[in-house]
């Protein structure tokens, strides 16, 4: 199948950027869309044009590096989905696609498509973990942890910290991540010595990095390729009031 | 980790809260305005109704209570505009394409532009009622030979009602309430971090089918009965 992309390029995070317009022939429909893309940068190579730059690492949907806003949604159009394991059978022969980078102040463009998402690593810098001294490995389930509760923290440590809720977010608002990291530990009871002052820690850098705020659409949590639930901000915003009122 | 207090407001979920709160207390608002005015429907001429207004403007209780609803209006709308720009400034360059129609409902999306017509609404409404009721020639009249000088707020209603522009403002009016209360009434609780798989449809239900549908059904029917009355 025959391919039209429109894909942002840009030099650098201080240049301007536009879109140029490429064609890619011969596509497989079981290509990823990765993969349509390596074919399209191997075309660029051969003409001696420079490749886009985009990110990627595992392709196989767990490790987060993997972005690209196609066709105005994070990921593409797949429900659950990262860009590595979107498949070009999800689109048309001759269909054009407009490739963008994520938006947000945030998240500034390093080039073309790969953007510094290190705003994430700065808020689990700022409390996404626990202290604890280390020592021998523990007897696995020495601890007792209630069935409901380690199902609820998985769900919300399936987050792979893509950014595609910020993506989605028509306010590019990080809560959905945010919420998720504070709820994994929030839930468990290594979580709890912490738990207060580590949401109020968490939220604080989330706001200094420059994300907006949460007006509830629920964009993030549809478009999120782990559907990381938007329950995990309101347990962020119950745990946030405590830590106020306790304050 | 590093112990972060304080500054309640000028975090971003501690705004989340004044928005909910004061938009859930709005909500409780309409509700008892609606139960006041749904005697403008009672056919006795505007008595009930006038004793009623008579009442809400003579009551202390009542009196300090409309002061903190304006006040509250007031936080709901500057706490708005707040997140509003701070939100346009978390994504300095737009997307060249965007589809957020399977991701999210168009009410969510529009709060801003919604919450704008009422505000204009509310500025309007407030002129024809409010502000001739307290500073206006409004006609006064007497029931039951009770002493009371009642002011006949349901004449200045009937008039206002007889006009098609102002019917049609009313009812536009409402839809943009319908929507806004659709997705606001829900996201409350959600900014206060009530969310229980047990309870969300019923918060959603409530939602939809009192204050997203009945309520404002029920005021735009007020101007739509004198119109044609």
């Amino acid at each position: 199948m025959k391919i039209n992309l429109k894909v942002w390029r840009q030099a650098n995070t201080q240049s301007k950027g536009d879109f140029k317009d490429y064609t890619v022939n011969e596509v497989s429909e079981d290509m990823s869309f990765l993969e349509m893309f390596d074919v399209l940068n191997e075309e660029l190579v051969r003409k001696g044009e420079e490749p886009v730059a985009f990110d990627h690492d595992c392709r196989e949907g767990i490790c987060g590096m993997c972005s690209m806003y196609i066709n105005g949604r994070a990921h593409g159009p797949e429900q659950g989905t990262t860009t590595c394991q979107l498949h070009m059978r999800h689109f048309k022969d001759g269909e054009t696609v407009v490739v963008e980078p994520w938006r947000a102040q945030a998240f500034p463009v390093l080039k073309d498509l790969v953007v510094d998402r290190s705003a994430f690593d700065r808020i689990i810098q700022s409390g996404g973990f626990i202290s604890v001294n280390t020592g021998n490995a523990v007897d696995a389930n020495s601890l007792p942890v209630p069935k409901h509760n380690a199902e609820l923290s998985f769900d919300a440590a399936a987050c792979i910290g893509c950014g595609a809720c910020v993506a989605a977010c028509k306010n590019a608002s990080a809560m959905l991540f945010v919420s998720a990291k504070v709820s994994q530990l929030a839930l468990l009871p290594q979580g709890q010595p912490e738990r207060y002052n580590r949401v109020q820690a968490m939220v604080h850098q989330m706001d200094l990095e420059g994300f907006g705020n949460c007006t509830n659409t629920g964009a993030c949590e549809a478009e999120c390729p782990k559907e990381i639930s938007i329950s995990n901000i309101a347990r962020m915003n119950r745990d946030f009031m405590v830590a106020k009122i306790a304050e | 980790m590093a112990t972060v207090q304080g500054g309640l407001f000028r975090s971003s979920i501690g705004r989340k809260y004044f928005m909910a709160l004061s938009g859930l207390f709005l909500c409780l608002f309409l509700v008892v305005h609606l139960a006041g005015n749904l005697q403008l429907f009672k056919d006795d001429g505007g008595k009930a109704f006038n004793m009623y207004t008579w009442f809400m403007t003579h009551n202390p209780l009542i009196k300090f209570i409309s002061y903190a609803n304006y006040a509250i209006i007031l936080l709901h709308v500057i706490d708005g505009i707040l997140l509003s720009k701070h939100n346009r400034k978390a994504r300095p360059v737009k997307y060249y394409k965007v589809d957020q129609s399977k991701s999210s409902t168009w009410s969510s999306r529009n709060m801003g532009i919604l919450g704008t017509i009422i505000l204009i609404f509310l500025v309007i409404h407030m002129r024809s009622f409010w502000f001739e009721m307290h500073f206006g020639n409004v006609p006064v009249l007497e029931y039951d030979n009770d002493g009371v000088q009642y002011k006949d707020l349901f004449t200045v209603v009937d008039a206002a009602f007889g006009q098609l522009w102002y019917v049609l403002l009313y009812v536009i009016s409402m839809f943009a309430l319908a929507f806004h209360l659709y997705h606001g009434f829900q996201s409350g609780f959600q900014s206060l971090g009530i969310n229980h798989p047990r309870y969300n449809a019923l918060i959603k239900g409530v939602g939809t089918f009192a204050f997203a549908i009945l309520i404002p059904a029920l005021f735009a029917a007020m101007p739509l009965y004198f119109f044609l009355k």
